[in-house]
């Protein structure tokens, strides 16, 4: 029997204005990052409530990444300080409850940025990869 | 039931190279609420664009989902087909399967699988998807141009011209930039002040413009369209209405030993000083650092030979607010500083110069009348040593200057060098170059010139070290085609700085919301289809704030800008982002944790009537959002303890379905 090879799944938050533009620019320069990573497009990186962090982690995400524009350059002026605040006080409780701090990450990536990106995706998918699968917090009633 | 189309791109072998995309399109069917589901080679051509309008007249589609390039691409492109067909545009969401998998994965496997997933993480979403309609706000006529250089000025006529009132700020005392120290401009050698000088006069004369000198911006609010801005007026202890700019004030100053900087600290100005002849608006201003009736309170001489009285010790910075429909970024660059550049002595010897010091020299309105001297003791020189690329495609020195291209010192060099051979023929005149870049209209034809017709000695090498002994500057350096090592003694090294974004570009592109890049550029909406607009609505880029740029260049960039600003102003009324903030009443409990969090100001909170299950009303406070005013970043949608504020566009449920899709 082939044993199937274990691929992390990672969902990305992007914000509109840098961070997917800069996922955007890893693109058009073919900088490559595993297909694990997927990416959801949000106005803001402010917009990303923890309750769908914690919602990815409960149907079995392996690892969460946001990423927003560099603090200063939020597109709203401020939304990224409350990412990071808020982020910051989320990831401790999961780190209390057992999803290891490297599961997490808050990344700040401008629309110019790419290579950044696709680094930063790759430094993730890796590390996530070497902590294997997440069963902390997932459902299993969510499993078919 | 929404009854869903699905349209996979080709994007011609870019997306099919690596993706299958009739498996996606295959795989797309049986999500929920999918009744269509096809593929074309570009979903963006009109042919591709009248299948999804065909489909959605044919299948009576409520919402589409086109698996193709970024959003930020083709997005309005898709929005606009849907609406055409009678759909509501936001019934329209991308899967981007182009710049985030076709061109980053390289194994169709996988490819196609994270396009599945991103497809039906799309159709995830569609489904929870509402018709929304944007909402409409005025728009201020009146535009604000930031930066008073050859850009500034282009972009503020030319929206003059269309009937609109423009305002320049500029922080030095005087209109003009950097282009008002040059003094030829390649490559047909006009006289910079002749070409310049009378567009300067035109914006002075010009009705519709207002010139904001020695001002600055401090704080921007609003959006496009309704932009509230504060502008500081530092004083110049000079009534500038008053001032006729005679200059009898600047000659009885009895404090002369001022630097100047127009001639970047190679003579000296009195503390009241009219920065160069042709200054707009020409009128006198105290330089408080030197003024001894300033800083002691002893003197006021100018004050008693200003026969209109315009002297005003008493002057306070002033701040001016006004509204504005859009703001165009015209900040400039400077020369990079030589100070970590000591392998060329800048710092050691007075011969050594940076290119535009050669120009201040050059100018007959320079320090030196135009004569080329050497500085440090006024004697011609008889051998000058141009060194090009200094902190320029700096890769391995990013610490010292630049990676980036300056793009305009091979051609500023070949001017000075031609020039200088031309005035003075006993001169001898090597530029030392990594590679000569000439593209550009008579561009090349003008270097070949420089070398062919005035006999300039151009030398592939860098040169690695400039030791001043005696009064000579000896210069060694390396011929790469001859491969050998050379010593000259030069009397006079011209050194091509790079150039970099001013300063105040940075600050200015916080109090925008507009984005830069690494090198504190700014960035373009698009770098080939939107160069001249920033990301951010209402904010536009001319000149060399956006990257470096010749003034050709940066003239046809300044009127590009100003046709994208007169479009604007030319709307009564402009549709707004439908994708705002709203806040449930049932819900909301009137805690104030959104408004705290808005950055926009744009909730407020009303007192508003409910009724109870057993038949009475009830008066509860509640949040009401401004669509007006609301950005749609969805900070108050995290901060709402209740869940009662939600983010049309992006709703928590659409959030979630797209995660749940995408966890399958």
């Amino acid at each position: 029997m082939q044993v199937k090879e274990y691929k992390p799944l990672i969902v990305a938050f992007c914000c509109n204005w840098c961070s997917y533009a800069g996922a955007d620019l890893a693109g058009n320069n073919r900088l490559a990052y595993p297909a694990d990573v997927k990416i959801i497009r949000v106005p803001c990186s402010c917009r990303v409530n923890p309750m769908f962090v914690l919602r990815a982690f409960q149907r079995g995400a392996d690892g969460v990444i946001i990423c927003g524009c560099h603090p200063g350059d939020c597109h709203y002026t401020s939304g990224n300080y409350y990412t990071r605040r808020r982020m910051a006080a989320l990831f401790s409780m999961l780190d209390y409850l057992g999803i290891e701090k490297e599961r997490t990450r808050v990344e700040w990536v401008s629309a110019a940025e790419g290579a950044k990106f696709a680094a930063t995706m790759n430094d993730f998918a890796e590390k996530v990869a070497a902590l294997g699968e997440n069963k902390r917090l997932e459902d299993l009633r969510c499993k078919k | 039931m929404q009854r869903i189309g699905v349209f996979v791109c080709w994007c011609g072998s870019n997306i099919a190279g690596t993706v299958d995309v009739q498996a996606v399109s295959e795989a797309l069917k049986n999500e929920p609420g999918v009744v269509f589901s096809t593929n074309y080679q570009y979903m963006c051509s009109q042919a591709g664009q009248n299948i999804i309008k065909d489909a959605i007249a044919e299948h009576k589609l409520t919402g589409i989902v086109v698996c193709s390039c970024s959003p930020r691409m083709h997005e309005a492109t898709f929005r606009k087909t849907a609406a055409a067909a009678g759909l509501n545009p936001y019934m329209v969401e991308i899967a981007n399967i182009r710049e985030q998998c076709s061109w980053v994965h390289k194994d169709m496997l996988t490819g196609t699988e994270k396009a599945i997933i991103l497809g039906k993480a799309a159709v995830a979403k569609v489904n929870l998807n509402t018709p929304l309609t944007a909402g409409e706000s005025p728009v201020t006529k009146r535009a604000l141009v930031i930066g008073g250089g050859i850009a500034g000025i282009q972009t503020a006529l030319d929206i003059a011209d269309a009937g609109f009132p423009v305002d320049i700020v500029e922080k030095k005392p005087t209109i003009g930039g950097k282009m008002a120290q040059l003094d030829k401009t390649f490559p047909t050698l006009d006289c910079a002040a002749c070409i310049l000088t009378p567009k300067m006069v035109d914006v002075a004369q010009n009705e519709n413009i207002r010139i904001f000198s020695y001002s600055e911006v401090t704080e921007v609010k609003g959006f496009v369209g309704n932009f509230d801005v504060t502008i500081k007026k530092h004083a110049r202890f000079v009534k500038e209405d008053i001032c006729t700019g005679c200059g009898a004030c600047t000659e009885k100053c009895p404090m002369k030993k001022v630097p100047n900087e127009f001639n970047l600290g190679m003579d000296n100005r009195s503390a009241i000083y009219i920065p160069f002849a042709q200054a707009v608006p020409k009128v006198a201003t105290i330089d408080p650092n030197y003024c001894n009736m300033l800083k002691k309170g002893k003197c006021g001489l100018c004050a008693k030979v200003c026969a209109a009285g315009a002297i005003d010790y008493t002057q306070k910075d002033e701040y001016i607010s006004e509204k504005y429909g859009a703001i165009v970024v015209a900040t400039g660059f400077n020369p990079i500083s030589m100070d970590k550049f000591d392998e060329f002595a800048y710092n050691q010897s007075k011969d050594v110069i940076t290119s535009l010091e050669f120009e201040r020299l050059t100018n007959a309105a320079g320090p030196t009348a135009g004569k080329l001297v050497r500085p440090s003791d006024g004697k011609h020189p008889h051998t000058i040593v141009f060194v090009q690329c200094v902190g320029s495609r700096c890769s391995a020195c990013a610490e010292k200057g630049k990676e980036y291209c300056s793009k305009i010192c091979c051609m500023y060099t070949a001017k000075h060098a031609m020039l200088t051979r031309d005035k003075y023929p006993d001169t001898e005149v090597y530029v030392f170059y990594i590679d000569v870049r000439t593209p550009g209209k008579n561009f090349d034809e003008f270097y070949r010139r420089a070398v062919e017709e005035f006999g300039v000695n151009y030398i592939k090498g860098m040169v690695g070290k400039v030791t001043p002994e005696g009064d000579k500057l000896k210069v060694q350096a390396s011929d790469l085609i001859a491969n050998k090592q050379l010593h000259i003694d030069a009397d006079l090294v011209v050194l091509a700085a790079a150039i970099e974004p001013d300063k105040s570009a940075r600050p200015l592109a916080t109090m925008l919301t507009a984005s830069m890049d690494t090198n504190d550029f700014f960035t373009e909406a698009h770098p080939k289809l939107r160069p001249v607009e920033s990301p951010t609505a209402g904010v536009f880029l001319s000149g060399a704030c956006q990257g470096p740029k010749d003034i050709p260049e940066t003239v046809s960039q300044a009127g590009a800008a100003a046709s994208k600003v007169i479009g604007l102003l030319a709307k009564d009324k402009l549709t707004g982002n439908p994708c705002v903030a709203h806040s449930n009443e049932l819900m909301c409990n009137g805690c104030s944790s959104c408004e705290r969090v808005c950055p926009y100001g744009a909730i407020s909170y009303e007192d508003k009537e409910f009724r109870m299950p057993d038949r009475t009303t009830k008066i509860r406070r509640v949040a009401v959002v401004n669509p007006a005013v609301c950005q749609g970043c969805g900070a108050c949608t995290v901060a709402c303890p209740s869940g009662a504020m939600d983010l049309k566009g992006f709703a928590s449920a659409q959030i979630i379905a797209e995660v749940d899709a995408i966890c399958k």
